[in-house]
């Protein structure tokens, strides 16, 4: 439970970042909050030789409105992020999702871009940003770039990055009061997902549907939409959340059972973004 | 009024949440300056054969000073078995030389300047092994096809009792039979393990390490490095926890104060939350078998319990633990007929200790089962399935058939008392309301009672020790062979010295854990300590009033019979006449005053009580969430009410963490899945309901105080008592059991199969 020995760079601006990333080569890695990171780092499972701290660059820390969309900047913690007074009114999922990652201690050192660059599949923000759609905004040694979420989230543990490059910003569709859910099921409710569904209404009156677990990435249950988009009902839309998943079996859930959550959860979100009673997992009410 | 029975505010917590407690981790002793860090070479894999060790990389590496491998402890004597009745065979060696039993099991040690060294450094170690096939679960282990120890020619660490006559259940109108897992559970002590040992010129050794009681794990030391006791000096520092895993000393300990020789410099070592997951004794571990037969108006004839616990790959306390299991298989019920076998057998896994309960548990969980299996067969409400088998309210000692002897108990009442307290009634009226109305989410209601065993003589005797010494200043000081790692000694004993003596709580200083100033001592483990510890606390101070009086009446010139004690000014006085006195102070001023005494208990004590837990299922999910816990533990006489509650507390949290989350997980190789804590999950205020603690207290004869153990009955009644309730949550949709931890995927599972069945049957029918 001791990282292997690593050098350490602060910065102080994303030009220094991408300058300390030049320098350090595929050995860097990005350190922001460190709730993902350095786990990893103490079981040895990732070993860098370089960390560079990010977390002193203030020109990160943003949620404001740009136009059509919500734009986020990467060091965003989810504790600013839960509380922020524009996300909760453009964008209300995100802030709620927010709310419901880890506990209060990693809520207040996590941030939004490392969470969407270490691309766990169990990862809930990511989930959110999936359903929602929008843009993940990428500093590196040639300029800006911005990539697609949809096309950002590639494999198990692997993003669209580029080597030198890291997380600016990302951008969402500003989606006001539409109706929107997040169904995570979990162990403890401080534990990562067993399986998760996001679900928002978006601008044009389509509906994002994204799975936290549901194979080694996260995904967008692109059938549900797809059955959505056709006028199916919630139910028949819902019955089709697995397809197109490669869920794995682990000591917390075999891939039936992640399936069967997928499904139900996915129902779950769906009815209650439609503003329609259904009980939702995460409550509970209480016995005679 | 007394002192004795109210809420006294625990005096160490202000130094616990503020300047923080010392652990061993945290020493700063001037002794320890210099000191070396000891890191564990350990195996990955569950079981082979070594092939070659080679620590010559590991030497080179910075900040090294030693690499020991097992070669390089020819001085010491090998470890002796835990119990002299576990065959030789069964070795457990300092470090491994030719076979690695489980992921985990030590190899080398390396010797480093800084701790972050160490790790480092471990990884140069090249261990080259041939990998055997592991042994994992009982029932593998039971095939003896892979055997751990081929010199013993089985896997049968230890066998105990004899097969149920073959017509046990002749009779019977109904008998049903059910596969139990009562699983391994890990103890997770906030605090790891962590020793720090240092030779002095004297020769003699000073230890320091986390554990349940200095004087077990100083004799223990001694005697695995083959020392005179009087050459080992064990001191406790604070202690975070221990659950059952820090009795006694682990091996790791030992060995740490032998390369402290070795390398002539002082050592410490702390393990790391993974290494604590996969090498600090795990705990329960039990397959059973319960079978249950009587009639269909609900009397129980007959009761058999045989059980297989996984012992891990080297003999330790959980070996003996199904024989405390056996010795509670009726519980608090009074079956004509009783039966009860079992077996330790070894497997490639972290090896079984004590946790919370110890054998207990398991024995309350098994009947448990076995009367809701047999009220759901003759469909009869559980509580009244448990009401017609009770055994009736005694004053007098009661003997079950296997041998166990309860000193008081009224269980009838208990559980009447918790039934009351839940609403019983309502509860399943709401619950029919649900299943009528097929509501997604469903109630489930789980009853259960238990009696425990607290106290118990563990080789030790029943006896504990205690002195208590008044000073001219008006303080005392309470030295007790007790060893607190939570509990809340400090206060406790202080008011029962207080109690007698009238010197306030906060004027007396209670001392543990230093085996040359308290050289006797039984340490705090199987609820103990108040029946023995505080007994013998009282016990002191009643003594110390009458030394105390002899001598007041020689200053005073009165009849030592007409002194009494004024607990307002902590003084003796001649009765009726106030302004003739002499307090505690002034009598130690002219000379010390102080006594060492000895209680021993006459038996041990059998706490008891009832739970009703009551939990909502998703039924499409399958979740159970708890959302009421209503209990009765009856501890005998409760000294602070306080404290005693908060043993209650935790005890619940376990027990429902067992019951819904916890399990310690193997790969079929035998490599641990939950050696993390975002693997094991210990469960937080978040997954439980405020606990509901109802009152009830049936004094013990076995000692003056009349107060049983309460460390561990919260978790012995409410571990059956949440599972039942997840059952019964689902038990109109056809199921019967579901196996601990009863997870959302086995509940939903459960259902599916049950429905499948019934489906399956409409269809065989039509």
């Amino acid at each position: 439970m001791i990282p292997s020995p690593f050098d350490y760079v602060r910065v102080s601006s994303v030009d220094e970042a991408v300058a300390a990333l030049a320098e350090h080569g595929e050995d860097a890695k990005i350190l922001a909050g460190g709730h993902s990171l350095l786990p990893i780092m103490k079981l040895r499972l990732a070993i860098p030789s370089v960390l560079i701290d990010i977390s002193g660059i203030s020109e990160l820390n943003y949620v404001r409105v740009e136009g059509d969309q919500v734009a986020i900047g990467a060091g965003t913690r989810h504790h600013d992020l839960e509380n922020s007074e524009v996300a909760k009114a453009e964008v209300p999922l995100l802030p709620h999702v927010a709310s419901r990652v880890g506990d209060p201690q990693v809520r207040h050192r996590g941030t939004l871009g490392g969470t969407v660059a270490h691309c766990d599949p169990a990862s809930d923000l990511p989930t959110a940003l999936l359903a929602l759609g929008g843009s993940v905004v990428l500093a590196g040694p040639n300029g800006r770039r911005e990539v697609p979420i949809t096309e950002f989230f590639l494999g198990f543990f692997e993003t669209a990055m580029e080597e030198g490059e890291l997380i600016v910003e990302l951008r969402v569709p500003r989606t006001g009061d539409a109706g929107w859910a997040y169904e995570k099921f979990t162990r403890r409710e401080n534990d990562w997902p067993i399986v998760s569904a996001a679900v928002a209404h978006l601008p044009g009156g389509r509906i994002g549907v994204a799975l936290a677990n549901m194979g080694g990435v996260v995904l967008k249950a692109t059938a549900v939409e797809a059955a959505l988009a056709e006028g199916k009902s919630i139910e028949e839309a819902a019955a089709l959340a697995a397809e197109g998943t490669s869920p794995s079996s682990d000591m917390h859930a075999d891939a039936e059972y992640r399936s069967h959550l997928a499904r139900l959860l996915t129902r779950r979100a769906l009815t209650v973004a439609a503003g329609e009673a259904e009980a939702s997992t995460a409550e509970s009410t209480a016995a005679a | 009024m007394s002192i004795l029975g109210t809420r006294v505010v625990r005096t160490e917590d202000p130094q616990f949440l503020t300047r923080g407690a010392v652990y061993t981790d945290d020493l700063t002793d001037e002794r320890l300056t210099g000191a070396l860090h000891a890191t564990f070479v350990r195996s990955q894999v569950a079981h082979a054969k070594i092939l070659s060790v080679d620590t010559e990389a590991a030497k080179q590496a910075p900040g090294v000073v030693a690499v020991y491998t097992a070669a390089d402890l020819t001085d010491l004597p090998p470890l002796a078995p835990p119990f002299p009745f576990i065959a030789a065979e069964f070795e457990r060696q300092w470090l491994c030389t030719d076979t690695v039993r489980f992921v985990g099991d030590a190899i080398a040690v390396v010797l480093t300047e800084e701790r972050y060294q160490g790790e480092d450094a471990a990884e140069q170690v090249v261990v080259d092994l041939d990998v055997l096939p592991a042994v994992v679960g009982t029932a593998n282990a039971a095939k003896d096809e892979t055997i751990l120890f081929p010199a013993a020619g089985t896997n049968v660490l230890a066998a105990f009792g004899e097969p149920a006559p073959a017509d046990f259940f002749d009779g019977c109108e109904v008998v049903v039979e059910q596969a139990v897992v009562n699983q391994r559970v890990a103890p997770v002590p906030l605090e790891t393990r962590a020793t720090s040992a240092v030779w002095g010129e004297d020769g003699r050794v000073t230890v320091w390490c986390t554990n349940q009681g200095a004087q077990q794990a100083k004799g223990q030391i001694a005697e695995w490095l083959g020392l005179d006791a009087s050459l080992v000096h064990l001191i406790t520092p604070d202690v975070g926890g221990g659950f059952g895993a820090k009795i006694g000393a682990d091996p790791e300990y030992a060995l740490v104060a032998h390369l402290a020789k070795l390398s002539g410099r002082p050592v410490r070592w702390t393990e790391s939350r993974s290494e604590n997951l996969t090498t600090m004794l795990h705990g329960r571990g039990q397959d059973q078998v319960v079978k249950i037969g009587g009639t269909r108006d609900g009397k129980v004839l007959a009761y058999s319990l045989v059980t297989d616990q996984d012992g891990g790959a080297y003999p330790r306390i959980g070996v003996v633990l199904p024989t405390l299991t056996m010795l509670m298989t009726p519980g608090t019920y009074a079956f004509p007929k009783v039966h009860a076998q079992a077996r330790a057998l070894a497997t490639n896994t972290t090896p079984i200790g004590a946790y919370r309960g110890a054998g207990r548990p398991e024995a309350t969980a098994a009947v448990e089962r076995a009367m809701d299996l047999f009220a759901a067969e003759i469909g009869m409400d559980p509580a009244q399935v448990r009401r017609i088998n009770l055994v009736p309210k005694f004053d007098e000692p009661h003997t079950t058939l296997m041998g166990a002897t309860y000193d008081s108990g009224d269980y009838v009442a208990a559980l009447d008392k918790a039934l009351e307290a839940s609403g019983y009634a309502e509860l399943r009226a709401e619950q029919q309301a649900r299943r009528e109305r097929g509501d997604a989410r469903q109630l489930g209601i789980g009853i259960s009672t238990y009696v425990e065993i607290t106290g118990a003589d563990n080789g030790a005797g029943t006896g504990e020790e205690a002195e208590l010494e008044v000073h001219p200043d008006g303080t005392a000081t309470v030295l007790t062979g007790t060893s607190p790692h939570g509990q809340g000694h400090a206060t406790t004993w202080a008011m029962l010295a207080s109690d007698q003596l009238g010197i306030p709580v906060e004027k007396i200083t209670v001392l543990h854990g230093d085996t040359d100033r308290i050289p006797k001592g039984g340490g705090t483990m199987g609820s103990r300590s108040l029946q023995q510890g505080g007994a013998a606390v009282h016990q002191a101070a009643v003594e110390l009033v009458e030394v105390a009086k002899k001598r007041a009446a020689e200053r005073l010139e009165a009849n030592p019979d007409d002194l009494i004690v004024d607990l307002g000014s902590a003084s003796l006085q001649v009765k009726g006449t106030p302004g003739v006195s002499v307090s505690f102070a002034e009598l130690a001023a002219e000379e010390a005053l102080m006594v060492q005494t000895t209680f021993t208990a006459a038996a041990a004590t059998f706490p008891f009580g009832a739970h009703v837990a009551v939990v909502e299922t998703d039924v499409e999910s399958g979740k159970a969430t708890v959302v009421r816990i209503v209990t009765v533990d009856d501890a005998g006489t409760i000294i602070n009410p306080l404290l005693a509650e908060g043993q209650r507390h935790g005890g619940i949290a376990q027990g429902v963490a067992q019951a819904l989350l916890e399990e310690v997980l193997y790969d079929e190789d035998g490599n641990p899945q939950t050696s993390t804590l975002a693997d094991y999950p210990f469960i937080s205020a978040t997954e439980l309901p405020s606990f509901e603690l109802v009152e009830m207290a049936t004094p013990t004869p076995m000692n003056p105080l009349g107060a049983k153990g309460i460390g561990e009955a919260g978790t012995i009644g409410s571990t059956p008592a949440v599972q039942s309730a997840v059952i019964d949550s689902v038990a109109h949709l056809g199921v019967r059991h579901v196996d601990m931890p009863a997870t959302s995927m086995r509940v939903w599972k459960a259902v599916q199969a049950a429905q499948a069945g019934a489906q399956h049957q409409n269809g065989s029918t039509n």
